[in-house]
């Protein structure tokens, strides 16, 4: 496509409304996802546990954590409907002419959704009358659909980072493989690093929340084990996510190399690249970053001599913008992601040396900080790729703007999702912390 | 030919939702209809106890329908939510109130909070089935262009689309009414059978005036639909009056209780049918848009195949283990007071 062509779209004035509603939307549909992905597995953990040893705390938590499950599932099934009509109401564009490949993964999507639906129904409220292992059974399949419901959407996401598995004549699709569109290059790093990060926000929200209550004097066994359940599970995975998200890193590099040139302020594409640690980027020069010569070649190839593709390597109108919201929100995600690490391996220590949590003060403060961090880092993961990604919403096939409804009043449409989002955010919050207070005066649920 | 079955297997989708969706979606109305907080409470109740494990899964199909509409048939999806964006957003943002609102309800203990998020569920429940209607009532009346470039009033505020919307609310309610009534004489509540048989009388009473209505409409308004229903559709047409007939006086007679679930579902199916196969072969009627000129490639179309019939192997089964737990009330969601009891552990 032709840089002049792409700045003509670009003038499509619904662009920008349609990428911020997106964001809001996507942006608050993620964290309820990440629940139905990672949560119910840590339910079953507790109740397997409360099962296998007769454990009467672990089988209340997670009857209590089933409840909080109830009620984000509910959210996050309305969220992410939302999401499935904006696919049609934001971007009517990019559906007409990709609807057909991007139905595949997300056709599947639908049948671990229905899924999911369904044994959450039978399992939120057969506690009473179901016998206990019966129980336990019917969690199974909601955790292993919720991991299958995450690969099809990520296939899906990761298509439109490395578009694949299809033949374009006359700008139709007129063929279309559905297995090279469901196992796209990207797929193979995105689905796994977004999978362990659903994991390690739920591991690390819900261990913040007993580590509050331990903190507060709190250190009975109920608390410990709400502690330690979810926190060892997202502690164990950390690790592995770095290893992964370091591996996605390099496969951008190769196959996405200006959203990478993006990511690392690289302006010029070169040998001996430096990586900068933080800064502001502004008109192709970094203020207020550290820079350390030669480590984005060596990251990247494990050499200084390694060449780099620089944004200079396509014309502006094709880099993506905010480039300092893109390198800022890849620092913060790695340097959170590190001080997950840390909160881990302090754990391990002290576990390896006496058998009990730590007892510091400031380690429980670390343990709260965790759960907002791991957050924090899985959306400005999120950010980096889709911002990154941009102008394009099928990498080098077709742009945002292009893609963008025609229609007027997307300000209207994203004033109201702005406004109903932050009161359900507010309201759901409130009844999680309602729950927990009436939990903790012990009355009547 | 496949895009014949591909444009069953989303009326499928869109009877299913209509079915069971449509049913929670009318429970949704009859509480707001409840009354105050004393005389509405024993029907509340009711309703709630029907709707609770089940509304996730039966919503689904919402979500099933969409995908397959812009995986099978993309122009016209994008044509639609270009051109009828506005009844389109309202619908998504009272989904959200809807659903969060039945949610939280359950979860609050006093009285001022359960009527707000009561009273977002229960309006909620009235403006979407509404709204949709009236897209249905845009598609079928031949308003929506090929290629809309902006949304437009007058696509879905025609008559036809407006009494499509209003029949959506009232058949909605007819069949929740009647899955109502089934379940209170399934539970010998002879008060509550009684209340909600008047009502599926009532509701259903009404949808047949609105179906009358509407096709009297199209009579004037849209002579090929009105062609369509009254030819190739008229077999369905008439199956759908005499399962409303049946129902409503098995409803008033208090006969054949177990007749009235499958009698108003084949009834509405057969509405929607009747729809499906009086515009046939047009996808968007008024346009060039047809079921094969509109449709994705040969392979994609055979993976919407695979993936209705995995479907069928997979949720089919799942979905009657839903409903036989249910209909034994072996889903009750009394986790609350356990909790309490269980307090004394937490030492």
């Amino acid at each position: 496509m032709h840089a002049t062509q792409v700045l003509a779209g670009a003038i499509g004035q619904q662009v920008v409304p349609a990428r911020a509603q997106m964001a809001t939307t996507l942006g608050f549909h993620i964290i309820l996802a990440c629940f139905g992905i990672a949560f119910p597995t840590i339910v079953l953990v507790a109740e397997y546990r409360g099962l296998r040893r007769s454990d009467d705390v672990a089988m209340l938590l997670a009857r209590r954590w089933s409840q909080v499950l109830g009620v984000l599932v509910a959210v996050g099934a309305v969220t992410g409907t939302v999401l499935s009509f904006e696919m049609g109401l934001l971007w009517p564009g990019l559906m007409r002419t990709y609807g057909a490949v991007l139905g595949v993964p997300f056709g599947f999507e639908g049948i671990f959704f229905f899924l999911e639906a369904i044994f959450t129904g039978i399992y939120l409220y057969g506690w009473q009358r179901l016998p206990g292992w019966m129980h336990f059974c019917t969690g199974i399949p909601i955790a292993i659909t919720g991991l299958g419901g995450a690969v099809a959407v990520m296939a899906a996401n990761s298509w439109m980072n490395q578009p694949g598995g299809f033949t374009l004549r006359g700008g139709k699709v007129v063929a279309v493989d559905p297995w090279q569109v469901f196992f796209n290059k990207a797929t193979v790093y995105e689905t796994p690093h977004m999978i362990l990060a659903a994991y390690m926000v739920v591991g690390f929200l819900i261990a913040a929340v007993y580590a509050a209550g331990i903190l507060r004097g709190h250190r009975d066994r109920y608390h410990r084990l709400g502690f330690g359940i979810p926190f060892t599970i997202a502690a164990i995975l950390t690790p592995v996510q770095i290893f992964v998200g370091d591996t996605a890193a390099r496969a951008i590099a190769a196959a996405q190399p200006v959203k990478f040139a993006a990511i690392e302020y690289v302006t010029r594409t070169g040998r001996d690249v430096p990586e900068y640690l933080g800064g502001f980027y502004v008109n192709g020069k970094v203020y207020f970053g550290l820079r350390i010569p030669y480590a984005d070649s060596l990251l990247v190839g494990f050499k200084p001599s390694t060449k780099v593709t620089g944004l200079n390597s396509v014309a502006p109108a094709l880099r993506p913008p905010a480039l300092t919201l893109i390198h800022l929100s890849f620092d913060a995600m790695v340097g959170l992601a590190f001080l997950l690490l840390l909160a881990g391996l302090w754990t391990l220590l002290v576990w390896r040396r006496r058998r009990a949590l730590p007892r510091q003060r400031w380690f429980w403060w670390l343990a709260i900080a965790c759960g907002p961090a791991a957050l924090v880092a899985m959306e400005c993961g999120w950010i980096v790729t889709e911002v990154g990604r941009q102008p394009w919403v099928v990498y080098q096939l077709m742009t945002t703007s292009q893609a963008a409804t025609t229609n007027g009043g997307v300000i209207d449409s994203l004033t109201a999702v702005i406004i109903l989002y932050a009161v359900l955010g507010v309201v759901t919050v409130a009844i999680l912390r309602m729950l927990a207070r009436r939990w903790r005066r012990g009355g009547p649920a | 030919m496949i895009t014949d079955v591909v444009g069953g297997i989303l009326l499928t989708g869109l009877t299913l939702y209509a079915a069971l969706g449509g049913a929670d979606f009318g429970g949704g109305l009859w509480d707001l209809l409840a009354g105050g907080d004393q005389r509405g409470r024993a029907p509340r109740q009711l309703i709630d106890d029907t709707i609770t494990p089940v509304w996730e899964a039966n919503h689904v199909w919402l979500i099933f329908i969409l995908v397959i509409f812009w995986t099978a048939f993309p122009a016209a999806f994008a044509a639609v939510m270009t051109a009828a964006a506005l009844p389109l957003w309202l619908a998504a943002f009272g989904i959200v109130l809807r659903g969060s609102g039945f949610a939280f309800r359950k979860e609050v203990e006093t009285l001022h909070w359960q009527r707000l998020f009561g009273a977002a569920f229960a309006f909620s429940s009235l403006i979407v089935p509404f709204f949709m209607g009236t897209v249905i009532g845009a598609i079928a009346s031949g308003r929506i262009p090929a290629h809309p470039a902006h949304a437009d009033l007058a696509v879905w505020t025609g008559p036809t689309s407006l009494l499509i919307g209003a029949l959506f609310v009232a058949v909605c309610a007819y069949l929740a009414a009647v899955f109502l009534t089934r379940e209170a004489s399934r539970r010998e509540d002879h008060q509550l059978r009684q209340y909600f048989a008047v009502r599926a009388a009532v509701a259903g009473t009404v949808s047949g005036a609105l179906a009358l209505a509407t096709l009297t409409e199209i009579h004037s308004s849209n002579p090929a639909l009105f062609h369509g229903l009254t030819h190739r559709g008229l077999a369905l047409v008439i199956v759908s009056a005499a399962c409303g007939l049946a129902v409503i006086v098995f409803v008033t007679t208090g006969r054949r209780p177990q007749a009235l679930r499958p009698l108003s579902v084949l009834g509405v199916a057969a509405v929607v049918w009747g729809w499906g196969v009086a515009q046939y072969p047009a996808l968007l009627p008024g346009t060039g848009l047809t079921l094969t000129s509109g449709a994705a490639p040969h392979s994609v179309l055979v993976t919407v195949v695979v993936i209705f019939v995995a479907a069928a192997v997979l949720v089919g089964p799942s979905f009657l283990l839903l409903f036989w737990l249910h209909g034994r009330q072996l889903l009750e969601g009394e986790n609350h007071n356990v909790d309490g009891a269980a307090d004394n552990l937490r030492t």
